[in-house]
């Protein structure tokens, strides 16, 4: 026990005396957090809106001036034709175009009904969808407008029948984005840190030669392990620590559920990390080595996390393969714990699942420690 | 016991490291391992000390088999690698403490042992090992790896990159240590170094050439021979290679040491020869065998 205290001891001066590193472990994940949760936003804002007014009524006017008013577009020009509007899409200088035909007025008045044509640029797929939707909407409610505007007085006897729905965004009621993508962006910091760096450290020994001589001294494997590795949980708890205090500060992330239980399983979580760290420093020589392969995993993890793009939409091979992720799962604890509030018996299905990782992590981390030192 | 070496070999792949190495060190001895880079000196000291499995073979250290009492032996040897592996983040004194920690012990139990060297770095024990001399980082790590008072003491290269002054020092506290009862297993690519030992086994491609005192391996040297010189070394050598009668020759500082294939060998007939090929200023004179010589000799 007295060894192991030592080590941990001999651990946290090696890291607080690394200049180069500890601006890399506190400052780093910090700013990050503060800018990528700012920047990470899933709304499109700002959308160049171009239009070709061929009708030049009342009418047509009106629709344009509802795309004037919405907050995310910004009307830029009137293009007299569909071939300079095109010219200007392709220079990158409009991203929608609403092409109002000629007779537009005229021919809802007399026919009820009539096409209107958009054109979107989905170079950005996601984005184009998401501004598809906007444009869908103001028409809707152009639409809506002009049922009771035009109609009334002639077809009394029709009904404009419409449904409407009201949604109710439940656990995020304004729909902030900051709100879900917070804990996501402070569950990957956490993560990096800690995969990096235990992956790395043990391979620095190996390096600069010191395992060899550690190795000739009575010192346990086990002894040595956790010597090392501890440190590296305190940082990630320390890390999740400063992380919450910025999300409830800067951003007023709401905390509904208790402290404790994230605690708890990021506890436990940390220790997957550690394992996979220690598991990769075990078939590495350089640190060079152990940082790509920390890398490789680590895109692979958070690309598959539901942080950013919601499992539900994957291939299902994908989805199955996402059960893997020890990312997926505290993403979704921290997700539920923070904005939903869920209990302990809520979350003990990834408790469960990530203890056993652990468990499982570690163990083949050990064994593989055995065999290759 | 000190340490006793039987039929080892070792294989890495298609290199044969070690081929059937047998020896024995005699407790409190001072043994020297001799030989050129590659020659399987590492893997030896990396089997005795527990870190690599002999393909064939058994050891002992200190009375302990090396894989079944493995634990024992890292309890009571001390082993210092070639290269410099302490931590270079940390200071001497801190490197020290951490030694002795693992060890089980504290830097005061033992410090009677470490004294003379510890003294010499003492006043900069505040400073980062990384950021010591050559010299001084030698005699940290041989610190390191007296502090828990080990019963052998492994060096692997001990002196190499090290400069003439800090070698001489480095071996007189080897001396003084072994005064001390601790039996010392040293490897070093230097020939002269290998008469301050008490035997040595001089050692090449996996192999031994011979283990005896450095006195009877110099006596044991089968030819006379001569240290030639003259005023153009380059000449000087390649006619010497030229001459019928050779048996070998080696420059060897100022001279070329020349031996002769004939046992009546007579230095005029070479002088006149040299003449011949336009050399002047031709000394040639008696000289006494050395390890080199012998190593040279051996690994013919």
């Amino acid at each position: 026990m007295k060894t192991i205290l030592y080590i941990i001891q001999k651990e946290f001066k090696q890291i607080f005396r690394n200049k180069g590193m500890l601006p890399i472990i506190f400052v780093l994940p910090l700013l990050q957090l503060v800018i990528l949760s700012n920047a990470a936003t899933f709304e499109v804002k700002n959308i160049k809106f171009g239009y070709i007014d061929n009708d030049h009524t009342s009418t047509s006017r009106a629709l344009v001036e509802q795309f004037n008013a919405s907050t995310y577009f910004n009307v830029l020009t009137d293009f007299p034709s569909v071939a300079l509007a095109s010219s200007a899409m392709l220079k990158g200088e409009v991203d929608v175009v609403l092409d109002i035909p000629q007779y537009f007025e005229r021919d809802l008045q007399k026919e009820k009904h009539h096409s209107l044509g958009v054109t979107i640029n989905a170079i950005d797929g996601a984005a184009a969808g998401v501004e598809n939707v906007y444009v869908t909407q103001i028409i809707q409610r152009f639409n809506q407008q002009l049922k009771v505007d035009l109609f009334q007085i002639s077809d009394k006897q029709v009904h404009p029948i419409s449904i409407e729905t009201i949604p109710l965004f439940w656990y995020n009621e304004t729909l902030n984005y900051k709100t879900f993508m917070v804990p996501g962006i402070l569950v990957l910091l956490v993560t990096m840190i800690t995969l990096f760096l235990s992956g790395m450290n043990i391979v620095r020994e190996k390096e600069i030669g010191t395992l060899e001589q550690i190795n000739v001294t009575p010192i346990k494997k086990s002894q040595f392990i956790i010597g090392k590795l501890f440190p590296f949980w305190v940082i990630g708890m320390g890390l999740l620590t400063i992380g919450l205090i910025i999300a409830k500060i800067i951003f007023d992330v709401p905390m509904l559920g208790s402290l404790p239980l994230m605690y708890l399983y990021t506890s436990i979580y940390i220790l997957v990390v550690l394992g996979i760290g220690l598991f990769i420093s075990n078939f590495t020589d350089t640190q060079q080595q152990a940082m790509f392969i920390a890398w490789f995993f680590t895109v692979i993890f958070i690309l598959m996390s539901g942080l950013f793009t919601p499992i539900e939409s994957m291939p299902e091979w994908a989805q199955i393969l996402t059960e893997f992720n020890p990312i997926k799962y505290f993403v979704e604890v921290m997700r539920m714990v923070m904005l939903k509030g869920s209990g302990f018996m809520d979350i003990l299905p990834q408790l469960l699942k990530t203890l056993l990782y652990a468990v499982i992590m570690n163990g083949l981390a050990v064994w593989s420690y055995k065999k290759t030192n | 016991m000190g340490i006793s070496v039987n039929h080892i070999s070792k294989s890495y792949k298609n290199v044969k490291a070690l081929q059937d190495i047998s020896f024995e060190v005699k407790k409190g001895e001072l043994f020297g391992l001799i030989g050129p880079d590659g020659a399987g000196k590492t893997t030896l000291f990396r089997i005795l000390t527990t870190l690599l499995f002999a393909d064939e073979g058994n050891a002992t250290v200190a009375g302990y088999d090396v894989v079944v009492e493995y634990k024992s032996i890292r309890n009571s040897v001390g082993y210092m690698p070639g290269k410099f592996s302490l931590y270079q983040d940390l200071t001497i004194e801190e490197n020290l403490e951490f030694f002795a920690t693992i060890f089980g012990t504290t830097i005061e139990e033992n410090y009677d042992l470490i004294k003379d060297i510890y003294v010499q770095i003492e006043p900069f024990k505040d400073r980062r090992a990384g950021k010591l001399s050559g010299g001084m980082k030698q005699k940290l790590a041989l610190c390191c790896a007296l502090i828990h008072k080990p019963k052998v003491l492994f060096l692997d290269e001990p002196t190499t990159g090290v400069d003439p002054v800090s070698r001489k020092e480095f071996w007189e506290m080897l001396k003084r240590l072994q005064e001390k009862g601790i039996t010392i297993l040293v490897s070093t690519p230097y020939m002269d170094e290998a008469a301050l030992c008490d035997r040595i086994a001089l050692i090449q491609d996996g192999k031994i050439l011979e283990i005896d005192t450095p006195e009877a391996i110099v006596e044991h040297f089968p030819k006379q021979i001569y240290n030639v010189s003259a005023n153009n070394m380059y000449q000087l050598i390649l006619s010497l290679n030229d001459y019928e009668h050779n048996h070998s020759v080696y420059p060897f500082g100022e001279f070329v040491h020349y031996t002769d294939s004939r046992t009546d060998f007579n230095p005029e007939e070479l002088k006149t020869f040299l003449e011949t090929k336009d050399l002047s200023n031709i000394h040639i004179d008696k000289t006494v065998a050395t390890i080199e010589d012998t190593f040279m000799e051996l690994a013919k």
